[in-house]
C-alpha cells in the first residue's frame, strides 16, 4: 500500500544521516561485486580471445613418459612415422590431419640474424591450417612463408630472401602469415613455414613431430578422441593425445575461478554492508516501537507493519544499488582503461550483466537484512508497543 | 445507528474476565475477576485509583489484548476465536481509540492522521470525503491541516486524534483520560464533544480520575484492586 511506502520515504529522510550511511555501504558492496565481475569477465575475454583454435582442434604428440614410443618403428627418437600417419588418417576419416615437422633453427635474412621455429607443412595443409596476410601461400620448395613478428622482426617483406641454418640456399618469401596469437598446435607468429619436404631434405627426418587433427564436427571430437586413443595407447601409450577444447577451458576455468573469488570478495564487503542495514533497521524499530503500538491500535495489520520496515530497507537497497550500478559502469571503465589499455570488454553482454548482478544482489541483501527487524516489529505486542517511550 | 440484532446482543460481553501479568517478582493481578456488559448507546466512565486495572480493562474491550482467563466477546463473537487479522480489522473498522497522551503519528500531518484509518480499510480513493465533514465537526479549522501534530496544542491534537478515531464511524469510541493532560476548558470542550457523539448513537467509554468528567457519562463504573465495586 502506498501509505506504507510514504511512512518509510519519510523516515528515511527524517533519519537522513543513518540512512546515508547504510546506503554507502550498499553502495561499496554493489561498486565491488559489479567491477570485480567485469574486470575478471573482461580479463577472461581477453585471454580467450588471444588464445586461437577454439576447440575444434586435437593435437597428437609422441608420448614422452617412455622411451619405447619410439622403437615402433625402428628409431630411437620420439617421433611420429608415415606408418602411424596412415592409421590416423585412418582412424579419424573423415577429418584431416595436419602433420607436422619442427625445429628450431637460426633465421639470417641480409644482415639480421634471429633464432626461430622452422615448422615443415604439407603444402595442401598450409591454407587449412594458417591465414596469410600479404602474397601467396607456399606451393613448392623453394619458397618459404613467415609469420608476422618474424617478418618485422627481420624486415621482411614478399620476395626478400632468407637463410636458414649455417650457410644453404636462400629461400624467397613467398608470402606474410596472418597474426595467429597463442595456439596449442603451433605458434608460427614467430616462425618460418617451409615445405615438409624442404625440411626432410634439410634436416634428413621423414617422421614428424606432431599430428593436428581438424575435426570437422565438433560434436565429434570426443569419439574421435577416443578412437585415437583405442588405436595407439591401447597396450601402452605411445602418443599425447591433446584436445585443445579441454587445453583451452581448463585455462579459462583458471580464470573463471579467480574471477569467481574476486567476486566473492565483493560479496562479503556486501554481507558487511547487510550487516550495517540490520543495525540501521533495528535501531528505527526501538525508536518507532510506540509508533507501530499507535499504528497497531488503529488497525494496521502485522502485515502492514513488516511491509513498512521492509519498504524502508528497500529504498536503501534501491537508492545504495542505484548509485552502486553507476558508480560501477564508471569503475570498471577506468579499472579496464588502466589494466587492459582497452575498453572494448566492457560493453559486451557478458561484463554489463554484473551491473544488474551486482545491484540485484545489492537489494536481496538489504531486504533479506531488513527481514528480522521488520519481523521484529511486525510481532510486537501493541500494548507493551503502546506503552514503550 | 439502531440495528435490530443488536437489541438483543449487547455490544460487549465480560465474564468472570482476569487479566494477569507476569512479574518476576510474584504476578501483577491487573483484573481479578471482571464481569460486565455494555449496551448499545451506552456511555460509561470508568474511574478508580491508580493501578486499579482501567486501562486494562479499556484495552481488553477494545481487542488490544486478550484475557488470561474468562471470556471477552464483541457483538456474541468471542475474541478468543478471531485471529489477530480479524481483530486488527475490529479495531480497525468497529472501534475507535482516543489516547491521554493523544497517540498521533509524529511523520504524518493532520489529514493524513485522520485519514489513515480510512485509508486503510479502502485504499486512498473516497478517503477525502471522509476526514472533511469530521475534521469540521469536530471543530479543527482549514488552516491547520497540513500542520504536523508537534506544531498543535494539547487540545487540537486530542481533537485530532478523535476525529481520527471517528473516520471509519466506529460504533465503540474507547477513551482512556481522553481530558488528561488537557486544561478544564479543552477537557469540557473534549467532553461535550463525546456526549455529541453518544447522542448520535455510539457507545463511548471513557476512563477517568475526574468525577466532572465522570459526570458526564450515563453509567459510572468504580474499580479497586482489578475488580468492580
Ligand atoms: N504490561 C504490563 N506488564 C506488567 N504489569 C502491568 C502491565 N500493564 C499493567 N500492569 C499492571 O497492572 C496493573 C493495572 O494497570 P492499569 O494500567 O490497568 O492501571 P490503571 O487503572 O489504568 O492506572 P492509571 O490510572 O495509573 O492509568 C498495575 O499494577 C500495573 O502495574
Ligand atoms: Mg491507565
Amino acid at each position: 500500500m502506498v501509505i506504507f511506502f510514504e511512512f518509510a520515504k519519510r523516515n528515511v529522510r527524517l533519519n537522513w544521516l543513518r540512512s546515508l550511511l547504510a546506503v554507502i555501504g550498499i553502495v561499496i558492496g554493489v561498486v565491488a561485486i559489479a567491477s570485480m565481475g567485469i574486470l575478471g569477465n573482461s580479463l577472461y575475454l581477453s585471454v580467450s580471445d588471444t588464445l586461437t583454435n577454439v576447440g575444434d582442434t586435437i593435437v597428437i604428440y609422441p608420448h614422452t613418459g617412455t622411451v619405447s614410443g619410439g622403437m615402433q618403428g625402428g628409431q630411437s627418437r620420439l617421433s611420429i612415422s608415415d606408418r602411424d600417419m596412415i592409421e590416423i588418417e585412418r582412424t579419424i576419416s573423415p577429418s584431416r590431419a595436419i602433420p607436422v615437422r619442427t625445429t628450431a633453427d637460426r633465421i639470417q635474412a641480409g644482415r639480421e640474424v634471429t633464432a626461430a621455429t622452422v615448422y615443415g607443412l604439407r603444402p595442401d595443409d598450409i591454407p587449412v591450417l594458417l591465414k596469410r596476410r600479404e602474397g601467396a601461400f607456399l606451393r613448392s620448395s623453394g619458397g618459404a612463408m613467415v609469420g608476422m613478428r618474424l617478418a618485422e622482426t627481420l624486415n621482411l617483406r614478399v620476395g626478400s630472401g632468407v637463410v636458414i641454418g649455417e650457410g644453404g640456399e636462400s629461400l624467397r618469401i613467398v608470402g606474410i602469415l596472418e597474426e595467429r596469437g597463442i595456439g596449442f598446435d603451433i605458434n608460427p607468429d614467430y616462425g618460418i613455414i617451409v615445405t615438409d619436404s624442404w625440411f626432410y631434405q634439410k634436416y634428413g627426418n621423414s617422421d614428424w613431430n606432431q599430428v593436428i587433427v581438424q575435426v570437422k564436427d565438433l560434436a565429434q571430437i570426443e569419439r574421435v578422441k577416443d578412437a585415437l586413443d583405442q588405436k595407439f595407447n591401447r597396450r601402452e601409450k605411445k602418443f599425447d593425445i591433446l584436445d585443445t577444447k579441454q587445453i583451452l577451458q581448463t585455462i579459462l576455468d583458471a580464470f573463471n575461478r579467480i574471477s569467481t573469488f574476486t567476486v566473492a570478495i565483493g560479496g562479503i564487503s556486501l554481507i558487511v554492508a547487510g550487516v550495517s542495514i540490520t543495525n540501521v533497521m533495528m535501531m528505527s524499530v526501538t525508536e518507532r516501537t510506540k509508533e507501530v503500538g499507535i499504528l497497531r491500535s488503529i488497525g494496521t495489520t502485522k502485515r502492514g507493519i513488516l511491509r513498512m520496515f521492509l519498504y524502508e530497507s528497500l529504498i536503501l537497497g534501491l537508492v545504495g544499488s542505484g548509485i552502486g550500478g553507476l558508480l560501477s559502469f564508471i569503475g570498471g571503465y577506468l579499472a579496464l582503461a588502466i589494466m587492459l589499455q582497452s575498453t572494448n570488454y566492457l560493453f559486451t553482454p557478458s561484463s554489463l550483466l554484473y551491473i544488474p548482478f551486482g545491484m540485484c544482489f545489492g537489494v536481496g541483501v538489504s531486504m533479506l537484512s531488513g527481514f528480522y527487524p521488520a519481523w521484529k516489529a511486525s510481532n510486537l505486542n501493541p500494548i507493551e508497543a503502546l506503552r514503550h517511550e | 445507528m439502531n440495528d435490530g440484532n443488536g437489541s438483543e446482543m449487547p455490544l460487549i460481553r465480560m465474564r468472570d474476565v482476569r487479566k494477569v501479568y507476569p512479574h518476576p517478582a510474584g504476578d501483577v493481578v491487573a483484573l481479578d475477576g471482571v464481569t460486565l456488559e455494555i449496551g448499545h448507546g451506552d456511555f460509561i466512565a470508568i474511574m478508580g485509583p491508580s493501578g486499579s486495572g482501567k486501562s486494562t480493562l479499556l484495552n481488553l474491550i477494545g481487542c488490544l489484548d486478550l484475557p488470561t482467563s474468562g471470556e471477552v466477546s464483541i457483538e456474541g463473537r468471542n475474541v478468543r476465536d478471531l485471529s489477530d487479522d480479524e481483530l486488527t480489522e475490529l479495531r480497525r473498522d468497529c472501534i475507535g481509540f482516543v489516547f491521554q497522551t493523544f497517540n498521533l503519528l509524529p511523520l504524518l500531518n493532520v489529514v493524513e492522521n485522520v485519514e489513515f484509518p480510512c485509508i486503510l480499510k479502502e485504499g486512498s480513493r473516497g478517503c477525502e470525503e471522509r476526514f472533511l465533514p469530521v475534521l469540521k465537526a469536530i471543530g479543527i479549522e482549514r488552516d491547520l491541516f497540513s500542520h504536523r501534530p508537534s506544531e498543535l496544542s494539547g487540545g487540537q491534537q486530542q481533537r485530532v486524534a478523535i476525529a481520527r478515531a471517528l473516520v471509519n464511524d466506529p460504533r465503540l469510541i474507547l477513551c482512556d483520560e481522553p481530558t488528561g493532560n488537557l486544561d478544564t476548558k479543552a477537557g469540557s470542550q473534549v467532553m461535550e464533544l463525546l456526549m455529541d457523539l453518544n447522542r448520535r448513537g455510539r457507545t463511548v467509554v471513557v476512563v477517568t480520575h475526574d468525577p466532572r468528567i465522570a459526570a458526564y457519562a450515563k453509567r459510572k463504573i468504580e474499580m479497586m484492586d482489578g475488580r468492580i465495586v
